[in-house]
C-alpha cells in the first residue's frame, strides 16, 4: 500500500520522464520553473528514435548507480539461478525420503542444510521452492497488472458512469480483507499451484487499477492527449500507444513490490496448509517445521531466510526503479 | 461552517456511500462461497464418521441449506435486515455470539499492534528524515525494507525460538494463563505478556510502511512556505518539527493506517494460527474448512463494516487535524 501512495506521489513527476511518446507531443514544459530539468532532453528532441535511447539508458544507469538496486539485482539473479540449476542438481523429486531425519546443518556434508523430520532433504527443498515462489510471483503480477490496468485505464480515461462503477467495484474489493478473501477462494478452488496465482491476482489488481486510474485522469487532461484527438485517433489507440507509456513509470515500480507481496502470500498459504501439496514451496517447509520448534528450529528458520532474501531483492529493486524513474523525488528525498 | 456541520456531512456522505458496499460485499461474497464443493452438512457428516441420506437431507433442511440459491439469499438478507448474522450449523450457536466471542481478542491485538506500528514508525521516520541522505539514513531505510520484507509468520516463530524456547521470558501462544486469577496491575501485565509476541510479529510489515511514509511525508512538507515562516519567527527546530511538520505528516499516515485495518485482519489470521490466539482470524480460518458459510459472511461482512468505520473515523481525524479539508468538500 505504502508504494502506492509513494507512486501517487511520484506519479506527479513521473510524468516528466521523457519517453518516446511524450517526446513526439509535448513539446513545451508545463512548469517553467521545471525549465533547467528539462534542459538537457532539448538537445536529443530533433529525432525521436535517438531521445528514446538515452532515456532507457539514463533509467539503467541510475539503477546500476545505486548500490542498493544493484545489490537487489545480484540476490534476485541467485534466486533466479537457484530455480534453474534445482532440476539439475538435485534431479529427483524433492519430496522424496534421502537419508536419515533430524540430520543439523553441516553435520553430514552431503546434506550441507540438513534433513527434516521425514528425512528430505532442506536444501534441495529450498532450490526447488525457489521455482514455485517466483513463478507465482511473476504470474500473479502479470494477471494483476493486466487486468488492473485495463480496468484502471477504462476508468480514468472514460470517466463519467463507467467511472463510478468501476470505482465503486474497485471500493468493494479494497473494502474486504484481502488475506481472508484469498483464503476463501483457495480452499473453494482446490489448492493448486495455477489456482494460488490466479487467486492472487484476483486480490491485487484493486492496488493497481486505483494508481492506473489516478494516472489516467491526470495524462488524459493533457495537450498531447488532446492533440492526438483533434487528429483522429480512436480510443484504443489514445489509451495504449498515447496514455499508457506515460503512466507506466509509477505502474512499473508498483509491479516490482507486487512480485515480492505475491511471493509473500503464497508462503503464508502454504504455511497454513493450503498450497500446492505436490509441490514443495517454502511456506509449506515452515509449516511443517513449525510442529518442530523447539526440538529442530533450523526446519523453520531456513526456508524463511530464502524467502526474506527474495522479497527483499525485489524490494530494493522497486526503491531503486522508483528512485530510477522518478529523478525529482529523488532529489528531495 | 461550524464544525458540526462538518463532522456530520462527512458521517452522511460516508454512509451514503457504505451502503451500496455492503450490498456489494454481501453479494459478491454469497455467490463465491456456493461455488465451493460441499456444505457444512458434508463437513458436519464427515466429523460424525457416518450419515445416512435421511440424515444429511435433515440437516440440510433444518438450516435451509437445501432451498433454491436465490431464496437463499433471501433468507440471509432478510436475517440482516432484523440485524441478524444467521445461525452456524457446525457451532450449534447463532453468529453474531460466536463472533462476539472472538472479536475483542483480535481487536485488541490489532490495536496494540497498530499502535506500536505508528509510534514506531513515526520515530524512525522522523530520525530518518532528520538525516536525510547521510548514514543512519540509509542504515534505517535498509532496515525497513528488510521489516518489509519479513513473512509475519516466519518472524512470529522466530521470536518464539528466541524469546519462549531459549530465553524463556515470554509464553508461545494462547492469550492467557488458564485458570489465573490475578487482578490489577499483575493481571494487565499477565495479559501483555501473551500479547507483546503476536502485536509485535504482526506490527513489523506497517512499522516499515509507516516509516518510509513519514520520512517522504516530512521531507515534503519540510520545503514548503510556512515551514520557513516558522523558523524566521525563532521558533526552536524541535518545536517546528514536532508542531509543524510532524502534525501534516500525520495526515498521510492516519490515512494508511485506516487502510490497513482490513490488511490487518488477513495478517492476523496468520500470527493467530502462530500463536494459538483466540481470534477472528483463526475462526475464519476454521470457518473456511468447516464450511461454514454462514460464519464466513458474518466476519467477511463485519470485517466490510469495520474497514468503512475505520476510514469514516480517519476522515473526521482529518478534519481536526487540518481545518482545510473539511472545508473544501
Amino acid at each position: 500500500m505504502t508504494s502506492t501512495e509513494l507512486n501517487d506521489y511520484a506519479g506527479h513527476s513521473g510524468t516528466r520522464v521523457r519517453s518516446p511518446a511524450t517526446e513526439k507531443h509535448q513539446p513545451e514544459p508545463l512548469n517553467p520553473q521545471w525549465n533547467n530539468v528539462r534542459a538537457p532532453d532539448s538537445r536529443v528532441k530533433t529525432s525521436n528514435a535517438l531521445a528514446a535511447v538515452p532515456n532507457k539508458w539514463r533509467v539503467l544507469k541510475a539503477l546500476i548507480h545505486n548500490p542498493n538496486a544493484v545489490c537487489g539485482l545480484v540476490f534476485l539473479a541467485l534466486v533466479i539461478l537457484a530455480a534453474l540449476i534445482a532440476p539439475l542438481i538435485y534431479p529427483g523429486d524433492p519430496l522424496a525420503m534421502v537419508a536419515r531425519p533430524f540430520l543439523w546443518p553441516g553435520q553430514n556434508p552431503a546434506y550441507p542444510l540438513g534433513t527434516d523430520s521425514m528425512g528430505r532433504d532442506v536444501l534441495a527443498g529450498i532450490l526447488h521452492g525457489a521455482r514455485v515462489s517466483l513463478f507465482v510471483g511473476l504470474v500473479a503480477t502479470a494477471l494483476g497488472l493486466t487486468f488492473g490496468v485495463l480496468v484502471g485505464a477504462t476508468a480514468g480515461y472514460f470517466g463519467g458512469w463507467i467511472d463510478d462503477l468501476l470505482v465503486r467495484l474497485i471500493e468493494i474489493f479494497q473494502t474486504m480483507p484481502s488475506f481472508v478473501l484469498l483464503v476463501v477462494m483457495v480452499a473453494i478452488a482446490q489448492p493448486t499451484a495455477s489456482t494460488i496465482t490466479l487467486a492472487i491476482a484476483i486480490i491485487t489488481w484493486p492496488t493497481v487499477a486505483r494508481l492506473a486510474r489516478a494516472e489516467f485522469r491526470t495524462i488524459r487532461e493533457k495537450d498531447f492527449v488532446m492533440a492526438a484527438r483533434s487528429l483522429g485517433y480512436g480510443h484504443a489507440r489514445i489509451i495504449f500507444l498515447e496514455i499508457l507509456p506515460n503512466a507506466l513509470p509509477p505502474i512499473i515500480v508498483t509491479s516490482s513490490v507486487m512480485v515480492a507481496g505475491a511471493i509473500l502470500m503464497e508462503s503464508a498459504l502454504s504455511f497454513m496448509g493450503l498450497g500446492d501439496p505436490n509441490v514443495v514451496s517454502w511456506g509449506s517447509m515452515i509449516g511443517a517445521g513449525r510442529e518442530l520448534i523447539r526440538t529442530a528450529w533450523y526446519l523453520t528458520a531456513l526456508p524463511g531466510i530464502a524467502i526474506v532474501f527474495t522479497v527483499l531483492s525485489l524490494n530494493l529493486i522497486g526503491d531503486g526503479l522508483n528512485d530510477a524513474l522518478n529523478p525529482r523525488f529523488t532529489q528531495e528525498r | 461552517m461550524s464544525a458540526l456541520t462538518r463532522v456530520g456531512r462527512t458521517l452522511k456522505r460516508t454512509s451514503l456511500q457504505a451502503i451500496p458496499t455492503v450490498f456489494g460485499i454481501v453479494i459478491i461474497n454469497f455467490f463465491l462461497l456456493q461455488l465451493a464443493p460441499g456444505d457444512a452438512a458434508d463437513v458436519l457428516a464427515g466429523e460424525a464418521g457416518a450419515a445416512t441420506e435421511e440424515t444429511m437431507a435433515a440437516i440440510r433442511s433444518r438450516f435451509g441449506l437445501d432451498n433454491p440459491l436465490l431464496v437463499q439469499l433471501f433468507n440471509y438478507l432478510d436475517n440482516l435486515a432484523h440485524f441478524s448474522l444467521g445461525f452456524s450449523p457446525r457451532y450449534g450457536m447463532p453468529v453474531a455470539d460466536l463472533i462476539g466471542q472472538r472479536l475483542p481478542g483480535t481487536l485488541l491485538l490489532m490495536v496494540v499492534a497498530l499502535a506500536i506500528a505508528i509510534v514506531l514508525g513515526l520515530a524512525l521516520g522522523s530520525l530518518m528524515s532528520v538525516f536525510a541522505g547521510r548514514l543512519p539514513d540509509r542504515l534505517l531505510s535498509v532496515f525497513s525494507l528488510l521489516f518489509y520484507s519479513i513473512p509475519s509468520f516466519w518472524i512470529g516463530l522466530m521470536l518464539i525460538v528466541l524469546f519462549s524456547v531459549k530465553l524463556g521470558w515470554l509464553p508461545s501462544g494462547g492469550s492467557g494463563t488458564i485458570g489465573s486469577s490475578t487482578t490489577g496491575l499483575a493481571g494487565v501485565w499477565e495479559k501483555a505478556r501473551y500479547m507483546i509476541l503476536p502485536a509485535t510479529s504482526l506490527a513489523l510489515f506497517y512499522v516499515a510502511i509507516y516509516a518510509r511514509l513519514t520520512r517522504a511525508a516530512m521531507l515534503e512538507i519540510k520545503s514548503q512556505d510556512f515551514v520557513r515562516t516558522a523558523a524566521a519567527k525563532g521558533l526552536s527546530p524541535t518545536i517546528i518539527t514536532v508542531r509543524h511538520i510532524l502534525r501534516n505528516a500525520l495526515i498521510p499516515i492516519t490515512t494508511m493506517a485506516g487502510m490497513h485495518i482490513g490488511g490487518m485482519l488477513g495478517g492476523a489470521v496468520v500470527v493467530e494460527t502462530v500463536y494459538s490466539w483466540p481470534g477472528l482470524g483463526r475462526l475464519a480460518f476454521e470457518a473456511v474448512m468447516g464450511r461454514d458459510f454462514t460464519v464466513l459472511l458474518g466476519i467477511l461482512l463485519l470485517s466490510g463494516l469495520l474497514v468503512i468505520f475505520a476510514n469514516a473515523a480517519v476522515d473526521l481525524l482529518h478534519a481536526w487535524l487540518d481545518p482545510r479539508i473539511g472545508e473544501r468538500s
